[in-house]
């Protein structure tokens, strides 16, 4: 047993504290957006240069100038801005973005961050990652705990090419969450996962 | 009276580009993805059968919109981009070696064009800094914290997309159409912007401009925009 996709998104929606100006990526980090606590005031991102990206629009109401980093259609709120994708950088370098939510191939026990290449394979380009992780002030890793061939991902050392380094601060997978600080620490254990089955599935050594 | 003609006011984008166009130029194109494109004066660069070009954009379009026309045509031999996901063509055309290709980080790409055009030759950026974005560049740690050096972009020629313009070349952008528009207009040598309604002079309110007419050395109404949706997503209730 392990924390499925609903799960592992209601679980980091729990990061977004009262405040919060946060850009969430593309995939699975795009549907935390679906479990933000509305007591909350979150304001949402997206680096393409907008602040306060509302839901996806109704049949009909959708509108080619407004779309999202992923290229999805989507609407504004009341206190949504645009800007430059300029102004939207210098936003993200400059710390201003409190949190931001990606997903991962590997990351290693220094807080290393690999997602955008595989030696080999087609590279699609890092669109706003590298610039994500190296300017805001919290990074999370929303991802599975190993890739589909079962191979850990939370490792010593980063063999595909980097996003950034030293750059993660917390991870959370199917099987709990994770701090990095000195070290990997487990904060949660996803419900009936035990220690052994978890120690097993991670390459680097874990501290609890 | 004060001479309000600006002669940046062209019919067409085949006149507006008339004489800007040679081969192995740079050119920087405004859109996000297929959101802010300039159509018509892409669809004109591709009619002019101008070849060798440097295409700095943040991606390279998609089979049939954008400046996946000039794929089609191999007009393209280096494109600097953060993303080209999208582009079956171009993946191909890298794979056999036919185009160059160089990634730049999304927020890297913005400011080295923002920086070109306010005359400013590089600047120390921690993104990138331990990947690959970082090989043979200058290092330096500020304050206890490494940098690396980028430099700043120009192009030959610029070309943007407005939703208004008025015929001294003031523009005003809409929602996120504006992305890379703004920051490629202030880059270009020569800069030519489209813009789906055109205004007199006097029309448009000075305190809503984004980018000064300074910046635009033509401009055009354009026609028939297809706004494609690459990505439509519908709230399900």
């Amino acid at each position: 047993m392990s924390w499925n996709r609903a799960e592992m998104c209601k679980r980091a929606a729990l990061e977004l504290k009262d405040g919060f100006y946060v850009n969430l990526g593309i995939g699975m980090p795009t549907l935390v957006a679906n479990y933000i606590d509305k007591q909350k005031n979150i304001t949402l991102q997206s680096e393409n240069g907008m602040l306060g990206m509302g839901p996806f629009p109704k049949p009909g109401m959708q509108d080619p100038d407004l779309i999202n980093a992923g290229k999805q259609t989507i609407t504004s709120l009341p206190e949504s801005s645009y800007f430059s994708s300029a102004d939207s950088f210098a936003m993200i370098r400059g710390g201003h973005i409190d949190l931001s939510i990606l997903g991962a191939m590997q990351v290693s026990k220094q807080g290393d961050l690999a997602n955008w290449m595989i030696p080999g394979k087609m590279v699609k380009g890092m669109g706003g990652a590298m610039d994500l992780v190296a300017g805001v002030k919290k990074v999370l890793v929303l991802m599975d705990h190993n890739a589909k061939d079962g191979s850990p991902k939370i490792v010593n050392n980063c063999d595909l090419p980097l996003t950034g380094k030293k750059v993660v601060d917390l991870i959370i997978t199917n099987l709990g969450v994770f701090e990095i600080n000195q070290g990997v620490k487990v904060k949660e254990i996803a419900d009936n996962v035990t220690k052994e089955s978890l120690i097993n599935k991670t390459e680097t050594e874990l501290l609890f | 009276m004060k001479n309000n003609d600006y002669k940046k006011f062209y019919n067409s984008p085949e006149d507006a580009l008339e004489g800007l166009l040679f081969d192995g130029m740079t050119i920087m194109s405004g859109g996000f993805g297929l959101c802010g494109l300039p159509e018509n004066l892409i669809l004109s660069l591709r009619d002019s059968g101008v070849k060798n070009l440097t295409v700095i954009s943040n991606n390279a379009g998609t089979e049939g919109h954008g400046l996946g026309l000039l794929l089609e045509t191999k007009q393209i031999s280096k494109a600097i981009s953060s993303y080209v996901g999208e582009n079956k063509l171009f993946e191909k055309q890298y794979l056999s070696k036919e185009i160059e290709l160089e990634f730049n980080p999304q927020g890297t790409l913005a400011e080295r064009i923002r920086a070109g055009g306010a005359g400013i030759p590089a600047f120390f950026t921690a993104t990138g800094v331990g990947t690959l974005v970082s090989k043979n560049k200058e290092h330096k740690t500020i304050k206890g914290k490494e940098y690396i050096l980028e430099s700043g972009l120009i192009s030959d020629l610029s070309l943007v997309k407005a939703w208004k313009g008025d015929k001294a070349g003031n523009l005003i952008y809409r929602k996120t159409a504006r992305n890379f528009n703004p920051v490629m207009a202030t880059a270009g040598k020569n800069t030519v912007a489209e813009v789906e309604e055109i205004c007199e002079v006097g029309e448009l309110d000075p305190d809503q401009i984004h980018t000064p007419g300074i910046y635009v050395k033509r401009i055009i109404k354009g026609l028939n925009y297809s706004k494609a949706i690459e990505n439509l997503t519908l709230s399900e209730d």
